[in-house]
């Protein structure tokens, strides 16, 4: 069973319809238990990072997610998700989850932010995750702020938008992406039918 | 590179998808779920249903329609059409909208835009304008072209285009872009339905003036129609419902058409 944390803010419908779609068995839950039950975790977001972080905190979620992400479970972030994982975020005052060394910043550029719409992934590592992926494939990104991992050697897929920024990383069982696979049509749900297969939920 | 986004629209009405003309003279175009399933075989970039009749009781069949779609196709769906309260933001987004777009209800209470932005994201709050031309009796505006003087004026226009208000366009597109609308999605009624193309000085001045993503529509005819949007009018997405409906052209064609032409699309 795949848990996809609910900590009340944000769309999860589509990314439990994909998840579905694909055949996977997903519990939509904010219970620490279901956590730890579960082969593997999606950890979705749309927001604010402290509201997110605040939200999670309040769902006690913090700690178990730190643990489940610690002990090697199949972990996957998707948008906001992704940037919590980081130690802290230019977007807010809270302390991230801090299970990546890095930090979280808005774009800086003439362009228009968000950034809204179909780019293209560059892929810097094979992840398992990407396989059968094509290099350059498009991806569905709605953000104002992108990771800078301190270690840039977990950086899987690079996006260029004004600057080059990291829109996937990979280290072990962690994956998490800036864009939307669940929204990405073929290509997502392609990346959402690897994690649940490296995951052994499929 | 960030690719421009093509965009079919269902008018969507007791569960069928309809087209008028001008907002008026509907005509029966389909099953809306298997045509959003088509669409999306062909490569839509994004979905539209808009729910031109948005009474309490096509609601229902309208969420029921999103719900279905958003079960199969798996590229951004925005509903519009009668979305007033924050509930009804809530409920639809729950159906399976990835956003909503806010239109009569923006103006009559700007507000929502805020609390919609902030409960649920910037990025589902779509402003759509429906915008009109000042008439000016000493210049003609029939082809829609840029505008031989500076001083030409659009007004909001609500309720599906068919009451005008006093709000000046331009300044309403900055005031829903300052209330938090994360995108704004601009039809010209003057040209809407006509197919003689998009109201290109209107996109580009709305463009000009905000800092987040414009969709063009109301006019398309054909793709040179398109690329005017995305270059001249400097829109990033089109959006279209006639030419796709009956089948004049797919979405595939009109991608490798404007990709030929240097537009960056996703193919």
């Amino acid at each position: 069973m795949i848990a996809l944390v609910d900590y009340g803010m944000g769309n999860l419908g589509s990314v439990d319809k994909a998840l579905r779609h694909i055949g996977c068995r997903v519990q939509v839950s904010s219970e620490p238990a279901v956590l730890a039950e579960a082969g593997a975790i999606v950890l979705p977001g749309v927001g604010a990072f402290d509201d997110c972080m605040r939200h999670l905190h309040g769902h006690g979620l913090v700690e178990p997610l730190k643990q489940a992400i610690a002990a090697g479970k199949p972990f996957l972030g998707i948008c906001l998700g992704l940037q919590v994982l980081f130690e802290s975020s230019e977007e807010g005052g809270l302390a991230g989850l801090g299970v990546v060394k890095g930090r979280v910043v808005r774009f800086k550029h003439g362009l228009k932010v968000p950034q809204i719409g179909w780019n293209q992934i560059t892929i810097e590592r094979p992840a398992p995750h990407l396989e059968g992926i094509a290099d350059g494939a498009w991806v569905y990104f709605v953000h104002s702020y992108y990771v800078v991992p301190k270690d840039e050697s977990i950086i899987a897929t690079t996006t260029e938008y004004g600057c080059r920024f990291a829109s996937s990383i990979w280290r072990g069982n962690l994956f998490a992406c800036q864009f939307h696979p669940e929204k990405s049509q073929a290509v997502g749900l392609k990346l959402l039918e690897n994690f649940a297969r490296f995951s052994g939920e499929l | 590179m960030l690719a421009k986004r093509i965009i079919p629209c269902l008018d969507v009405t007791e569960g069928r998808v309809v087209k008028g003309i001008r907002y008026r003279d509907f005509r029966d175009a389909g099953d809306p779920v298997e045509q959003a399933a088509e669409y999306d075989r062909q490569g839509a970039d994004e979905l539209v249903f808009l729910d031109i009749t948005a009474s309490v009781d096509n609601r229902a069949t309208m969420l029921d329609v999103v719900a279905r779609t958003a079960e199969q196709v798996f590229i951004p769906l925005t509903v519009g059409g009668g979305i007033r309260t924050i509930d009804d933001i809530r409920q639809t987004l729950k159906a399976g909208a990835d956003k909503v777009s806010i239109m009569t209800a923006g103006i009559l209470n700007p507000d929502l835009i805020n609390e919609g932005a902030e409960r649920f994201g910037s990025q589902c709050i779509v402003v759509a304008i429906d915008a009109k031309r000042v008439p000016r009796p000493d210049r003609d505006d029939s082809h829609l072209g840029p505008a031989p003087d500076a001083d030409i004026q659009w007004r909001v226009w609500t309720h599906g285009g068919t009451r005008p208000t006093e709000v000046d366009a331009l300044e309403w597109a900055v005031e829903a872009e300052q209330r938090g609308a994360g995108e704004l999605l601009v039809t010209s009624m003057d040209a809407d339905g006509t197919k003689a193309g998009y109201d290109i000085e209107l996109l580009r001045r709305i463009s000009e003036s905000v800092n987040i993503p414009v969709i063009a529509s109301g006019g398309a005819g054909n793709v040179e129609h398109m690329y005017q949007a995305l270059t001249d009018g400097k829109c990033d997405a089109v959006l279209a419902a006639s030419i796709f409906h009956f089948k004049e052209t797919t979405v595939g064609e009109i991608k490798k058409e404007l990709a030929s032409r240097g537009v960056p699309v996703r193919m």
